[in-house]
């Protein structure tokens, strides 16, 4: 523990309570379910952006990613570019389409030219379960941070922690709707990326802007010039493809991240989204290759593997060696903003689905009003709410990090193949559907259970057992192509099909012709 | 929105003959033929810069200058490549795929297609 615990908890309580504000005052306006759940569709696409940028880097994205390449080099930036290249799935197949089409959740889209209640549930049950592995690994890895950041070691103060962090998104949520926690989103990027944006230049302006000046560095503080290759964290070539591949396809298909699609006016205002979207990400992905050499260089893999946090201690170390304790209390503040703002997208998300797929539309038949549904909605995200707080207690510690990476597989495997079949295969069916979207989450949950991320090695969840018979950490390389296969298969042996609502929904994704629009107040 | 799933049947007729309107199936080629082989080049490229740094490490550990390797030359251009597709796809669809939905929005609602 390095810095100053008060400056750390008062820079974080700041950003709280300015946030705070700007919720309450955005979300007077807050009337209507699209309110609620789509901010009105009234951001504009830089706003959106942002925001988006704010929903997906995670702190594991931010420190994670940092503190790979700081202690292992290479393979850290390898992973990073993984999770920007996959911003052109959404971008060319999936953002615009899906705003035209859809209203709300994931899965207006997918049950748009389908049987209403099979496919809905089942694309409910995938946002639910995609959101939950994101949102614990985030709970979770909030008390990590706990321990790193205001020197709280023992697990009843980091559980009081995370129970702070999970009342604080509960309260978020339920003022702000959408449009607040798509504020928390905006101001977080902004911090996030300031932040690291400052520290990258103080790096490079003390090797005069020479990045070889800054790797020759980093090698003499390593003694060694292996963090200049690849293969010291991703010791298994197959399973580091496998994992490429659910990055890659993962993104365009997390719940989260296309429900914020929905809070802009028009399919164009989406496109200008991702294309911010990409800017910001990539710019932040190019400033963590800086920092963690960076903290490779003047903190040394030595001092951060020793921190309390590990490899996640190497940007904040690198925070109080250039710029002391305030600097690291700035960037201790904007690792919780992170961590906070990430779990508010998740949890209105997990809530949305919740009320309107599964309640309005599957058990009332869509027979509810507006203002019940959004009451359900509001209850949903209290319970998740402290779900995720009991859940993130109970896993505090754990080794879960392979959640994150679940959340892709899932998220790629059981999602992706119905969104791209539903947008551009006429012939595509509900029994496809079905069976890809099923097939594909019990495919992936039942080789994460038989590898050897659950047992058998001795960094499995439960090192002492061995039944792991599935040799790769990461499903994806195998349920992606199953999932496709599965939707192919259940379409071509099933004889529904329903020209007019394809019509219908082809006409709508091209043209905007009947699609959401906005809230004018 | 239940009710929108029961279309009507004089609707589903509209959305078909727009759909097989020529004009609409023009639409759907100028997209179809843009957003299918970027997305299968940028595919390409991507696992192929994933292949080559798990399998070809002798390759990719090459220095080019200074400390500067294959491997992390061949990674920034994955940046340059993806922030180049995003500026080629967002000026293409303002230019050319816009004006072309919208005529045939304007169409439709005049009922000329």
């Amino acid at each position: 523990m390095v810095g100053n615990t008060t400056i750390n908890i008062s820079i974080f309580l700041v950003f709280v309570l300015v946030t705070l504000g700007i919720v309450i005052k955005v979300s007077r306006q807050n009337t209507s379910a699209a309110d609620y759940y789509a901010g009105g569709r009234a951001f504009s696409g830089r706003q959106n952006g942002i925001a988006i940028t704010g929903d997906y880097l995670s702190a594991a994205s931010f420190l994670g990613i940092a503190g790979i390449i700081a202690v292992y080099g290479y393979d850290g930036f390898l992973y990073s570019i993984g999770f920007l290249v996959a911003w052109l799935v959404a971008l060319l197949l999936v953002a615009e389409l899906l705003r035209n089409t859809g209203r709300f959740t994931m899965a207006d889209v997918l049950s748009f030219r389908l049987k209403q209640r099979p496919v809905r549930t089942a694309a409910a049950v995938n946002t639910l379960a995609v959101s939950a592995f994101y949102l614990l690994a985030q709970m979770a890895g909030a008390g990590g941070l706990v321990a790193l950041l205001l020197g709280i070691t023992d697990k009843g103060g980091q559980g009081v922690v995370i129970a702070v962090v999970g009342a604080l998104m509960i309260v978020y949520v339920l003022i702000g709707g959408m449009k607040g926690t798509t504020w928390v989103q905006i101001i977080k990027a902004a911090l996030l990326i300031v932040g690291a944006g400052i520290m990258t230049v103080w790096v490079l302006m003390k090797y005069n802007f020479n990045i070889s000046g800054l790797f020759d560095n980093a090698i003499q503080t390593a003694k060694s010039d292996n963090i200049l290759y690849g293969g010291l964290y991703y010791k298994n070539k197959l399973d580091f493809i496998s994992l490429a591949i659910a990055i890659v396809l993962g993104t365009a298909g997390l719940p989260h991240v296309l429900m914020r699609f929905y809070t802009v006016p028009t399919s164009k205002e989406a496109r200008r989204s991702v294309v911010w979207a990409i800017w910001l990400i990539g710019l932040f992905y190019l400033f963590t290759l800086v920092l963690g050499y960076g903290a490779a260089a003047l903190v040394g893999a030595d001092t951060i593997k020793k921190a309390p946090g590990a490899t996640n201690s190497a940007a904040p170390l690198l925070a109080y060696h250039l710029g002391g304790e305030i600097l690291l209390g700035v960037i201790s503040a904007v690792a919780f903003a992170t961590i906070l703002a990430v779990v508010a997208g998740l949890t209105i998300t997990a809530s949305a689905s919740f009320a309107h797929d599964i309640y309005a539309q599957v058990i009332k038949k869509g027979t509810v009003d507006a203002d019940d549904e959004v009451k359900v909605a509001r209850r949903a995200a209290v319970v998740i709410g402290i779900l995720a707080i009991i859940g993130g207690i109970f896993a505090n510690g754990q080794n879960i990090a392979f959640l994150v990476a679940l959340a892709f597989a899932v998220a790629a495997s059981a999602n992706l193949p119905t969104i791209l079949y539903s947008l551009f295969w006429k012939r595509f069916t509900t029994r496809g559907a079905l069976w890809s979207m099923y097939g594909g989450l019990a495919s992936t949950l039942l080789l994460i259970i038989f590898s050897p991320t659950v047992s058998g090695a001795a960094t499995s969840m439960f090192p002492t057992a061995n039944f792991a018979w599935f040799p790769l950490n990461n499903p994806g390389i195998v349920t992606i192509p199953l999932s496709f296969v599965l939707g192919w298969l259940g379409s071509i042996t099933s004889t529904e099909h329903n020209e007019a609502k394809y019509a219908e929904m082809e006409v709508r994704s091209l043209t905007g012709a009947g699609a959401e629009k906005a809230i004018a107040h | 929105m239940a009710g929108s799933h029961e279309i009507s049947e004089e609707r589903a007729a509209r959305y078909m003959e727009v759909q097989r309107s020529a004009e609409f199936e023009a639409l759907r080629k100028k997209f179809r033929g843009f957003v299918f082989p970027m997305t299968g080049a940028f595919l390409v490229w991507y696992f192929l810069y994933v292949i080559l740094a798990t399998y070809a490490t002798d390759f990719m550990n090459k220095k080019l200058f200074g400390n500067v390797t294959m491997g992390l030359v061949l990674g920034l251009l994955q940046f340059v490549t993806t922030f180049v597709i995003t500026m080629i796809y967002a000026r293409w669809a303002d230019r050319e795929l816009d004006p072309a939905a919208a005529e045939l929005a304007s169409h439709m609602e005049r009922g000329e297609l």
